[in-house]
């Protein structure tokens, strides 16, 4: 259990997040349905400005001081790494067009993200499909648990790098290598979060499920599932983000398109500026993934963690 | 004792092995009448959840065995619904989901998706519980919680109607109008009701029969109590009624003097 500690930290603070989702919706019904518009809807807009400002300003703020400070650390001439105000005007063609098709591997940079978040994708939905089925398994099966879970101890501490050349050597082909490191990378978390999930079903709901004779797949659909579905979005959660730790990595080694390959090319043209870009997109696409799982564990599991 | 429909047959309950073996439940005997209500009381640990979830089949019997309506019992089954002590809704779906998705299981075959579900609202407004159809467990009360588990029981249709402390969480005014919906469903839809309690004017207004559990380890019958209390029973009026006040005395007495009686005997 000791392995898990962290997911479930992770799981708690969801469940606790959770919570407080109720209120939240029916403060919006209210709203949407109040008699007197005008006071109503004047009040719910100086509300949201309020909050707005409280939670963006603040990370501007750090924002703003944080590229301060490297401006400053950077604008003297013979400086090793670009300064800010560099990096804008000497990357100023890939921010403003970064649809761009050059052919071969010269493309703006939206199609070289859309190309690792293909990979992405399908290495992922992989990943998800087969992690929820084996953690079911294992979480429901004493004796699969005994077989299966020691062996995925140990392979979920290999680096995902250590599986490319393998991979390699298995397809043949860079792409599907690719494909294959980001599953083998995303699948332990959610292969051990579900297992967890399924094995603290409340005896109650199993009681439940003995009274009414279910089978096994209905006990899966109307039971499993929905009671372990928090802990399976937090392995989910923490899949997506190792994926797209990986799949840079994995870029930077199989080439074509894509956005780690992106970032070795500009290393080996001594393009610092077009790295330093390619990090902030990094940053926003690993960001906005890891909140769309999230804002789709919120939408499934709504209700699971209350009551 | 003519027509018994439910009868638990020196039943004995033990938990594990060898030097560990602890038991619980000592050669119980009881037959049920069709349509009776019995209450199971005696303290806290005795043993009565134990006899509750070998009557469900969710445990199994170490020694004797249970017979329903002519046929043994071995596993739990919609026949034998229980009202669990602390609901154990499904918090993922609503009210109306809860009780539909038992009544989909039972009456697959037997009523139509239209029939299943006016089934679904006509047991939720036995226990007055139309106007929340749409709210999830987590939004509505202890004791509305409890009456949709009691909707949700009751909907199976079962031969025994199992209630394990169905009111034992709650404040004393809402335990009282729960007693009442209780009351009310049992005299129209004539249940074969087991409930364990440890509520002593409870059982009395409640039962037929109060059977009364010696403390445990090895707990059995220590006796049995007939209510004689006509129905309808109104809980004002019976405060004041000599045979109420009698059957509560004997109770008492019981679970204070005699829980140890077996063993002085």
């Amino acid at each position: 259990m000791n392995s898990s500690t962290r997911e479930l930290v992770t799981t708690l603070s969801a469940i606790t997040h959770h919570a407080q989702q109720p209120d939240a919706d029916v403060r919006s019904d209210s709203a949407a349905n109040d008699p007197n518009p005008p006071p109503g809807v004047w009040h719910v807009i100086v509300g949201r400005l309020n909050e707005a400002v409280r939670v963006v300003v603040p990370p501007l703020v750090t924002l703003a001081v944080l590229i301060g400070i490297w401006q400053l650390a950077t604008s003297a001439p013979g400086s090793s790494l670009p300064s800010p105000t560099t990096v804008v005007s000497e990357t100023w063609e890939l921010i403003v067009d970064p649809f761009y098709d050059h052919g071969g591997v010269d493309k703006g940079l939206f199609w070289h993200l859309l190309a690792s978040l293909k990979r992405v994708a399908v290495g992922y939905s992989l990943a998800a499909c087969a992690g929820v089925g084996i953690g079911v398994l294992v979480g429901h099966s004493v004796w699969a648990m005994r077989a299966l879970d020691p062996l995925f101890q140990v392979l979920r501490t290999i680096p995902p790098l250590a599986w490319l050349p393998l991979s390699l050597a298995a397809f043949r082909n860079g792409h599907p290598a690719a494909i294959f490191v980001i599953f083998i990378t995303a699948i332990w978390p959610i292969i051990i979060n579900t297992a967890v999930g399924i094995r603290n079903i409340p005896q109650d709901y199993r009681n439940v499920a003995r009274v009414l004779s279910f089978n096994g797949p209905e006990y899966l659909s109307h039971i499993m599932l929905p009671a372990a579905a928090p802990y399976i979005f937090t392995g989910m959660r923490i899949g997506i983000g190792l994926s797209w730790l990986a799949i840079v990595a994995a870029e930077m080694l199989i080439g074509g398109v894509g956005i780690g390959f992106f970032v070795w090319d500009s290393w080996n043209s001594s393009r610092i500026s077009d790295i330093i870009l390619a990090l902030v997109y990094v940053g926003i696409v690993g960001f906005c993934l890891d909140r769309a799982i999230a804002l789709l564990g919120r939408l499934v599991t709504r209700g699971t963690a209350s009551g | 004792m003519s027509d018994k429909y439910l009868s638990i047959e020196n039943v004995s309950k033990t938990f594990g092995h060898g030097r560990k073996a602890h038991e619980v439940l000592h050669d119980i005997s009881l037959e049920v009448r069709r349509r009776e209500f019995i209450s199971l009381i005696g303290h806290s640990g005795c043993g009565k959840s134990t006899l509750l979830n070998v009557v469900a089949g969710l445990t199994p019997a170490s020694e004797g065995a249970v017979i329903l309506d002519n046929r043994e019992v071995f596993q739990p089954g919609p026949d034998r619904a229980v009202v669990f002590q602390n609901h154990s809704l499904l918090p993922w779906l609503t009210v109306y989901q809860n009780v539909r998705l038992a009544v989909d299981k039972v009456f697959r075959h037997a009523k139509s998706a239209a029939e299943r579900h006016d089934w679904t609202l006509h047991n939720l407004q036995l226990v007055h519980m139309q106007d929340a159809l749409e709210k999830r467990p987590g939004e509505i009360s202890g004791g509305m919680k409890q009456r949709v588990g009691i909707a949700r029981a009751i909907a199976m249709s079962p031969k025994v109607l199992l209630l394990d402390e169905p009111f034992g969480a709650l404040d004393a005014l809402t335990r009282a109008r729960l007693q009442d919906q209780v009351m009310q469903i049992h005299a129209a839809l004539g249940n074969t009701v087991l409930m364990i309690t440890h509520d002593v004017e409870e059982a009395v207004l409640l039962s037929d029969r109060i059977v009364m559990l010696t403390n445990g380890p090895s707990a059995r019958i220590g006796s049995i109590l007939d209510v004689p209390l006509s129905r309808p029973r109104a809980r004002l009026d019976l405060a004041a009624d000599p045979t109420y006040i009698g059957c509560r005395a004997a109770v008492l007495d019981f679970l204070h003097r005699r829980t140890r009686f077996v063993e002085a005997a």
